[in-house]
């Protein structure tokens, strides 16, 4: 196993040295290293590791790093030096790893050195360590709210790479529910996405909310029954995982505060809420012109923010000019790229982008490699894959009602269009796809009881009440 | 005054940063005990030396402050080596802290006496080892647990003889998952450096506790238990299908790790299972969270692509739809595009080629040199693999050949002369290949078309002028084009060979005259002697058919794979190497071993070699030396032949292990495959004077040779044989006889 972890800054300085075993040196048989922020988290070990659970656990340091510190780069790791061996003492145990849930590990080892009586510190010690081993290592007892209340946040990115001839390449989604539980006591909470949730290619329908079986039905029929396919999801620790393999229900007992439920993937009946036609054409050796169109897919009510274009401009380019029919675009030479950035961008509505980017001249000739053009945005109440909740129950002994909220954003993942690689001649990518018979605003239908945010820190609109 | 001066300088010194952390540490206030202790700590990490302060540390052990206590035992584990006897003041307060009513100062307690690798402290371990592996807490006892695999790291006598070990065992069936994941983590570790206790021994009883335990642990216990019961061989069928059944709902763990872990359990279990329905369901199953890991980090999605190439190389079929989600984005750090492409290809099967080949095409476009040249590898890989597909391949390649771009242009040759070995009927492309020779200037590539020239000499009219402007420069070029060159030109002799008499004399003058490198000169003497004794068999050597490859996609043999399936996920997996290989001490002798074996087992899977030899034992008829000689050619003369290329990288080095050979496997025919070509070989040349070759006679010349050779190695005090003269001799001769010949 671990022989030890290592945190160093750039310049290779040591920051944390936590040697968990006497091998350390002074062979290595080998070093796995991931880097946050402005420091190299490294783990070296003798053996014939894990190496997938390696990684995995330095990741989950550097996350518990920033839950407790806010960041973890090298300031933080220097000021709370104590702390980083006091977490590291807990999470690795002669290499290891013991346990890394943030809530459990927040309970007794704290920011503030909290001076308790002795007697107190003794029962909650006994309690920090029953929990910490037990079956609920997530969840501590006896917690009260006056309001009990869960928010159910649907992200999904949507990954989109369009080839140069207009074809997709590459359509899924990336999804995954993000959970902030205020609950009182120990509740059992039983989700519900879909009438229907199919698992895999030729998975069986599920039963969720009493669906009936898609005999036959085919994937336009499937889309317009406002069911989802999912290829894959990955549950969070606290869902029994064997009642879904059985049944396909979600019931869990959830940590508290905020936690991600689940993640999926869907690949099928992604509906693409931008459609980016560009031209790029080169005039010589001296000029690129470009065009650009991009066309909201989405429902007009709806609107998308923070839309970024970023569109690639050959390395020597001395110069841009360019037009916009909505939002701005401005060079960025660090970036070699145009950014054309709008700020919001309703739905079914189409923006215009040309620009005409002046090379200087060079003594050689180098083709321009093209990379590809992106985007970003943020949409929400728009679900790519199709997903919605329905439901979320929660059960409790004493019986108590709860308020449960739930919203919905689609962001860009890696959503890339490719400029086409043949230099000199006209090249034009458009993205075709098949335009969904029912655009998902069965979401904003069937949840129509809208109510403006909540009381607890929410910032954003659009939050519906379940 | 001299006392005076020794003492002062014995005593601490009175100033600087040790000075001010001693007087803090002794400090009659907590708080700034507290904070030079932090300080010290501080010091520690930096790398200076504050073990003198060892004592002055020690005082602050006994203290409510569990912050503190900690830091105090982080100084203790890291200085306790240095001071040994001073450890002993702390061991009181070690096992005082582990009868502490408060749980988490036991644990502590139980888990630094376990970090303290001092002699003396083992003998006080042991009561506080007991207790708390008995102890209330669930917390304690998963700390002890651990704590016996460090004790028996440290003195496995005194650990067996009280028993912990089977305390461990027991433990296996507490009613707290983490223990029972501590302790069969203990057990593992203590099995893995010593097997002969058999530490951890799965039955069917524990693989019902494990099963157990498993759906309540931790991610890291879930990952510890899923590796023990994918070491753990299942009684029959039925009782694989039950581990499969209970595992494969961690496939939707969020963890990518459990995830891996998961996969491999019902990976291994699955070959038990004889149920090919299931085997099949549960294949299917396994597809769509190995994609999904391919969404994780890129470190995580690196470690994970390289199990997916080990796991498509048992099972092929696995991920055959999901071309898609190998595609490689933008800005996929190099290691992980390059995987990708190796993963891409593997997948490849005729329905998803042409996606295929359009995305490569793609990728061959891009800036990154090394990343094109794999693309375009793979380009000629998938051609190759796919008989439909290569007809679009060879397309791609051309349109990237007019790219121009050096680099391109130099693969796409290399990769279109195996195009040309698989496939007939692609000559019509020979000409826009010629167009580039003046770019190429990588031995490889050179040589690719130099053999490409060579092969169709007989179709290219220029072939002559193209090989004269090679000849010319012959002295200037690269060992590996020489000898393409060579071998080119006395082809294009025997296809025409009014044509270039006079070239053939003169890259063989070259050779022979004018090269220091003996492989040339000796290849050039070969077919000096080969022309001039009979142009027909030498046709019948140097234009013989060969075989057709079949696969240019790298492949681990075997016995190699089958090692690597049970390693899944591990850093041997990773490398791809057995993991003697890359630990311990005897890493150069793995690798031999490993090497040996390997060259075994090509021996074995050689068919050529095997023909050879059995040429050789039962004197065959001519036709078939002719054939497994020239093969025997074939493969040494081709840079990049197929069977060098489907050997691991270990492989190449052990060709030469194989020819060095250990002693009985020269002397047993089946075995010594190099030696016996070469026989063969040099039988064949041995009687190159005479009539037609016979292999019956040709057998003295060749022992002739063999032990001139032999003498050669074996006395190396002697002088060598006049190995030089008798070349001398050879060269004079063939010339005659070349001149003859004409």
């Amino acid at each position: 196993m671990l022989s030890g972890i290592l945190l160093f800054n750039q310049k290779g300085e040591l920051l944390i040295l936590r040697a968990f075993r006497q091998d350390m040196r002074p062979r290595l048989a080998d070093v796995f290293r991931i880097q946050s922020d402005n420091i190299y988290v490294v783990g070296v070990s003798k053996g014939n590791v894990n190496s997938a659970l390696v990684f995995e656990f330095l990741y989950k340091l550097v996350s518990l790093g920033k839950s407790y510190f806010g960041r973890f780069d090298e300031e933080a790791v220097k000021s709370n030096f104590v702390m980083v061996y006091e977490l590291l003492d807990e999470v690795l145990d002669f290499g290891y790893p013991q346990n890394t849930e943030t809530e459990t590990l927040k309970m007794y080892i704290t920011t503030e050195g909290a001076v308790k009586s002795e007697q107190r510190a003794l029962e909650d010690s006994s309690k920090i360590t029953m929990q910490a081993t037990g079956a609920l290592s997530w969840r501590r007892d006896n917690i009260k709210y006056r309001k009990n209340e869960a928010f159910v946040d649907v992200i999904e990115d949507v990954n989109l790479l369009v080839s140069a001839t207009g074809t997709v390449l590459r359509a899924d989604v990336n999804g995954s529910i993000e959970m902030r539980a205020y609950l009182t006591g120990t509740p059992e909470c039983k989700f519900g996405l879909n009438d229907r949730l199919t698992l895999g290619e030729n998975g069986a329908d599920t039963s969720l909310g009493g669906a009936v079986g898609n005999i036959g039905g085919n994937k336009a029929s499937k889309a317009a029954a406002g069911s989802v396919t999912l290829e894959d999801v990955s549950l969070h620790q606290c869902v029994k995982l064997s009642n879904f393999t059985n049944d396909r229900t979600i019931s869990f007992i959830p940590p508290d505060g905020s936690f991600q439920l689940m993640t999926y993937r869907a690949t099928e009946n992604v509906n693409l809420p931008f459609k980016v036609q560009a031209i790029v054409n080169e005039v010589g050796k001296s000029k690129v012109d470009f065009s650009i169109a991009i066309r909201a897919n989405y429902g007009s009510k709806l609107f998308a923010t923070n839309v970024v274009v970023k569109i690639p401009t050959p390395l020597n380019t001395a110069n841009t000019t360019h037009r916009t029919s909505q939002g701005k675009a401005k060079y960025e030479p660090s970036e070699n790229a145009i950014v054309w950035k709008i700020a919001r961008f309703t739905g079914q509505s189409e923006f215009v982008l040309s620009a005409e980017a002046e090379l200087s001249a060079m003594t050689q000739h180098k083709a321009w490699s093209r990379p590809p053009l992106s985007m970003q945005f943020s949409l929400l109440m728009f679900t790519s894959s199709g997903l919605l909740v329905r439901y979320l129950k929660v059960f409790e002994k004493s019986n108590y009602s709860s308020v449960k909220w739930v919203r919905y954003m689609t962001r860009a993942g890696s959503y890339e269009i490719r400029l086409g690689g043949d230099t000199g001649g006209k090249m034009c990518s458009t993205v075709t796809f098949v335009t969904p018979t029912d655009p998902r605003q069965i979401i904003a239908v069937s949840l129509d009881s809208l109510r403006k945010g909540s009381q607890r820190e929410d910032t954003f609109p659009g939050r519906h009440h379940l | 005054m001299a006392v005076n001066r020794l003492r002062s300088a014995l005593s601490a010194p009175r100033k600087g940063e040790t000075y001010e952390l001693r007087a803090g540490l002794v400090s009659q206030y907590a708080w700034e005990r507290k904070e030079s202790i932090q300080k010290t700590i501080m010091a520690m990490t930096l790398g200076k030396d504050v073990s003198a302060l060892f004592p002055d540390v020690l005082k602050n052990i006994a203290t409510p402050d569990l912050a503190q206590k900690k830091l105090v035992y982080l100084y203790l584990m890291n200085y306790a080596k240095t001071h040994p006897d001073l450890c002993i003041l702390a061991v009181n307060t070690f096992v005082q802290d582990s009868e502490d009513p408060n749980p988490l100062v036991r644990a502590i307690a139980i888990r630094t006496m376990g970090c303290i690798r001092v002699d003396k402290m083992v003998d006080y371990m042991e009561e506080p080892l007991r207790k708390t592996l008995k102890d209330e807490s669930p917390y304690v006892r998963k700390t002890a647990a651990l704590c016996v695999a460090k004790l028996f790291d440290l003195n496995p006598a005194l650990c067996i003889e009280n028993g912990f070990l089977e305390t461990l065992q027991e433990m296996i069936g507490d009613s707290n998952p983490m223990v029972v994941a501590n302790s069969v983590t203990a057990l593992a570790e203590i099995t893995e450096t010593a097997p002969e206790t058999r530490a951890l021994v799965v039955t069917s009883q524990t693989l019902k506790k494990l099963l157990l335990a498993l759906n309540e642990c931790t991610e890291w216990g879930r990952i510890t238990i899923l590796s023990t019961l994918a070491d753990y061989r299942a009684q029959d069928t039925k009782e694989a299908e039950h581990v499969c059944e209970r595992v494969s709902p961690q496939f939707q763990h969020v963890n990518p790790s459990v995830v891996l872990a998961a996969v491999k359990v019902v990976f291994i279990h699955m070959q038990h299972i004889e149920n090919q329905q299931l085997h099949a369901t549960y294949l299917k199953k396994m597809s769509p969270p190995l994609v999904t890991l391919i969404s994780s980090q890129p470190e995580v999605q690196y470690v994970a692509l390289r199990n997916i190439d080990l796991l498509l190389q048992k099972q092929p079929g696995i991920l055959e739809k999901e071309m898609r989600v190998f595609f490689c984005k933008y800005n996929d750090p190099p290691y992980l595009k390059l995987t990708k492409l190796e993963i891409m290809v593997r997948i490849a099967n005729s329905t998803n080629a042409d996606q295929l080949l359009a995305e490569l095409k793609e990728y061959a476009m891009e800036v990154d040199m090394d990343f094109v040249r794999r693309a375009v590898r793979a380009i000629g890989q998938v051609a190759i693999k796919i008989e439909e597909s290569a007809e679009k391949a060879v397309n791609v390649l051309l349109e990237l050949i007019n790219t121009k771009i050096g680099y391109v242009v130099q693969e796409v040759i290399i990769v279109i002369k195996d195009i040309f070995r698989r496939y007939p009927g692609y000559e019509g492309i020979i000409p826009t290949l010629c167009q580039c020779i003046d770019e190429l200037d990588e031995p490889n590539a050179r040589g690719s078309l130099i053999w490409i020239v060579g092969e169709y000499a007989e179709k290219i009219s220029n072939a002559g002028d193209i090989l004269a402007g090679f000849v010319d420069g012959f002295n200037e070029e690269f060992t590996q084009t020489q000898l393409q060159i060579l071998t080119a030109v006395v082809k294009l002799f025997l296809k025409k060979p009014d044509e270039s008499q006079g070239l053939v004399q003169k890259v063989l003058q070259a050779a022979t005259a004018e090269s220091d490198n003996p492989d040339i000169r000796d290849r050039a003497y070969v077919y000096w002697r080969l022309l001039s004794s009979d142009p027909q068999v030498a046709k019948n050597i140097v234009l013989s058919a060969r075989p057709q490859i079949t696969s240019t996609i790298p492949v681990l043999s075997g016995p190699l794979l089958d090692s690597l399936i049970p390693n899944l996920s591990s850093l041997a997996s990773v490398y791809q190497k057995p993991p003697q290989t890359f630990l311990g001490k005897g890493r150069s002798s793995a690798l031999q071993a490993a090497a040996i074996e390997e060259a075994k087992q090509n021996a074995r899977e050689n068919p050529i070699a095997a023909a050879a030899v059995s040429a050789a034992v039962s004197g065959g008829s001519t036709q078939q030396m002719q054939n497994t000689a020239e093969n025997l050619l074939d493969i040494d003369f081709d840079g990049a032949a197929p069977a060098s290329m489907q050997k691991a990288p270990v492989g190449s080095a052990s060709g030469l292990e194989g020819l060095a050979g250990t002693p009985n496997r020269v002397a047993s025919p089946t075995g010594s495959s190099g030696a016996g070509g070469m026989e063969d070989l040099m039988g064949m040349f041995g009687n190159s004077n005479g009539a037609p070759p016979n292999p019956m006679n040709g057998g003295g010349g060749s022992d002739d040779l063999m032990n001139g050779f032999a003498s050669m190695s074996m006395n190396g005090g002697q002088p060598p044989p006049p190995q030089h003269q008798m070349d001398g001799g050879g060269e004079r001769k063939t010339k005659e006889d070349l001149l003859g010949l004409f």
